[in-house]
């Protein structure tokens, strides 16, 4: 038997998935969910082999969703109507259905999901996170993080610098500090240059949070936030401060 | 080339009028020079006639050419190379009709001075006029052109706007009909027609002002197709009294507005959500306020407007040319659009 799990917010649009899935008797629809939170948790209680996911939900996206995943299961997106959909798929789910999908086209994307072999199902999240958040609007104006088994949505407004730990980046708040796995020239890629800036090989800082530079030993410079904490500078990041500060 | 100042009838004859009167003045100042009467009549008619000719031919050869800049001086030498034509053609003339004999001709030539300076002054007050004339019909031209391109440019600007149906919208209605058709077919069908009813009134292309009654049973239809996809999680309420459904409003202004509402407020809460839209009769204007729930955690409308609310601004400033009309604000976790519409 196949778990599957079908997260969409519309519940006519669950039912023609479920409608269809009635030829695919291997296939067992374990829970249907209305959102991404309870797709979450559905999918880290059932562990479900596939999952129809829809992209845009209440609270956080499908996009989002994946990204709060340890292991990723089979997805076949569907979704109305998106650009960013098609991208992602070609970069990894294993297949995306544009709504409305008929019958045929159904059946073709099941198929292709039973004779992938499984290795080529579970990629790591990672990589098609990455392809997804390229190529997404939303992704790039908030973060979407887990704590424990809470999910935490962080504005990017609200985001004062970011720093490198080990595999994982620290985001720092006014409301305190969280880790995500992440690099970050990940970060440094995907949010608007406009707004960050990389000074430091370990330091992505918000450029309004800028309160002063100061002269720190030969050839390298100390950037002081509005929250009074000090920044190193580095021989490179110099040059590109100064450039966006335009000074 | 422009029409020149002489193709215009009051002009025309404001130019022939003056045209006998000068030749009257000259015909009275040759008298005081003891010029005798048929020779003075003769005089006054021909020297003017050619002089007119002289200021038509001026005027038109100006109505091809338009000097600009450091040109204009060309436009004096040539007043003066016809001022002095014009003087070697009145002696020509004067002499081939034996105007003028004996100490009578000894005035023509004394004279000739003083008509070259006449013909120079008028010769070169027609060529001002003329250049003054088509410039300001250039001006004319150029601001009726620009006032054309804009009026198109705004009309393709509020067609766009008002046509900016989210294609999400259409997508996901088609599969809630085809997910109704195997299970409801008779559900199905009525969403067909609801759909139809809701394009059919997209397709409006005129701006003209439309009752509010007319434009809230067009917003009912859209509604409606969104409680299907969505389910019980979406109810909408509104609220008005019969007086004010009377008032106008440009059509498809709230669309918009409502589809804004209604994706931040079911994209930013899981729970059932309700959508307020009420309309009241203020002074002078027909005010709408639309009152969606969200969540400032997670909302994308932190970074300020959505689409729905740049586009209606837009739209308005196009209209009334005002920026005031539409206001938004976040107070107790609901966002408020509230619409003002002037009412003439």
């Amino acid at each position: 038997m196949i778990k599957a799990l079908i997260i969409d917010d519309e519940p006519l649009a669950r039912n023609i998935i479920k409608e269809y899935l009635l030829n695919f008797p291997k296939i067992e629809v374990v829970e249907e969910c209305g959102n991404g939170f309870e797709g979450l948790k559905a999918i880290n209680q059932h562990q479900p082999q596939l999952v129809f996911l829809d992209i845009q939900m209440p609270k956080i996206t499908g996009f989002e969703l994946l990204e709060l995943l340890d292991e990723l299961p089979a997805i076949i997106f569907t979704t109305a109507f998106d650009e960013f959909a098609l991208k992602a798929f070609e970069a990894n789910a294993v297949d995306y259905l544009l709504k409305p999908f008929n019958e045929e086209r159904f059946k073709k994307a099941i198929d292709k999901f039973l004779s992938s072999n499984r290795e080529e199902q579970t990629k790591p999240v990672q990589h098609i996170v990455e392809a997804i958040s390229a190529t997404s609007q939303t992704q790039n104006e908030r973060i979407v993080i887990k704590l424990g088994n809470k999910i935490k949505v962080i504005s990017i407004y609200d985001i004062t610098h970011i720093t490198a730990d080990d595999d994982y980046v620290k985001i720092h708040t006014a409301e305190g500090e969280f880790l995500k796995n992440q690099t970050l020239a990940f970060f440094e890629k995907n949010l608007n240059p406009a707004f960050f800036v990389r000074v430091h090989r370990s330091h992505l800082v918000k450029i309004d949070q800028i309160t002063k530079i100061e002269a720190y030993e030969k050839d390298s410079h100390l950037l002081i936030l509005k929250t009074g904490q000090k920044i190193p500078v580095s021989k490179t990041g110099y040059p590109k401060l100064k450039a966006v500060l335009g000074i | 080339m422009t029409a020149s100042p002489l193709s215009n009838s009051k002009f025309k004859w404001v130019f022939l009028f003056l045209v006998a009167v000068f030749t009257a003045f000259q015909y009275y100042t040759l008298t005081l020079f003891h010029i005798d009467n048929r020779t003075a009549i003769n005089d006054s008619i021909i020297a003017n006639i050619l002089l007119a000719l002289c200021c038509w031919l001026i005027s038109n050869s100006l109505s091809y050419y338009q000097p600009k800049g450091y040109k204009y001086l060309f436009v004096i030498v040539w007043c003066k190379v016809l001022a002095g034509i014009y003087v070697y053609a009145l002696i020509l003339i004067f002499d081939n009709i034996a105007l003028y004999n004996g100490d009578n001709h000894f005035f023509l030539q004394l004279s000739l001075p003083v008509r070259f300076m006449f013909a120079l002054l008028f010769i070169g007050s027609m060529a001002t006029i003329s250049i003054l004339w088509y410039t300001q019909e250039e001006n004319n031209e150029f601001a009726r052109r620009k006032n054309e391109s804009d009026k198109l440019t705004k009309e393709i600007e509020l067609s766009s706007l008002r046509e900016k149906l989210q294609p999400h919208f259409l997508f996901n209605s088609l599969n809630s009909i085809s997910a109704l058709t195997i299970t409801q077919p008779k559900e199905a069908r009525k969403m067909v027609h609801q759909l139809s009813d809701f394009l059919r009134g997209t397709l409006r292309k005129d701006d003209t002002l439309t009752a509010l009654k007319t434009e809230f049973q067009h917003l009912e239809l859209y509604l409606d197709i969104e409680k299907v996809r969505f389910g019980n999680r979406l109810n909408t309420q509104i609220s008005a009294d019969d007086t004010v459904l009377s008032k106008t409003l440009p059509p498809m202004l709230l669309q918009p507005l409502v589809e804004n509402a209604i994706k931040f407020g079911l994209y930013d809460t899981l729970d059932e959500v309700t959508i307020n839209i009420s309309a009241i009769s203020q002074h002078r204007y027909l005010q709408i306020t639309i009152t969606n729930p969200f969540d400032p955690q997670t909302s994308h409308t932190n970074k300020g407007t959505g689409f729905g609310l740049s586009s209606t601004q837009r739209r308005l400033q196009l209209i009334y040319n005002r920026t005031d009309l539409l206001t938004t604000e976040k107070r107790d976790g609901k966002f408020i659009s509230i619409l003002k519409i002037p009412q003439i």
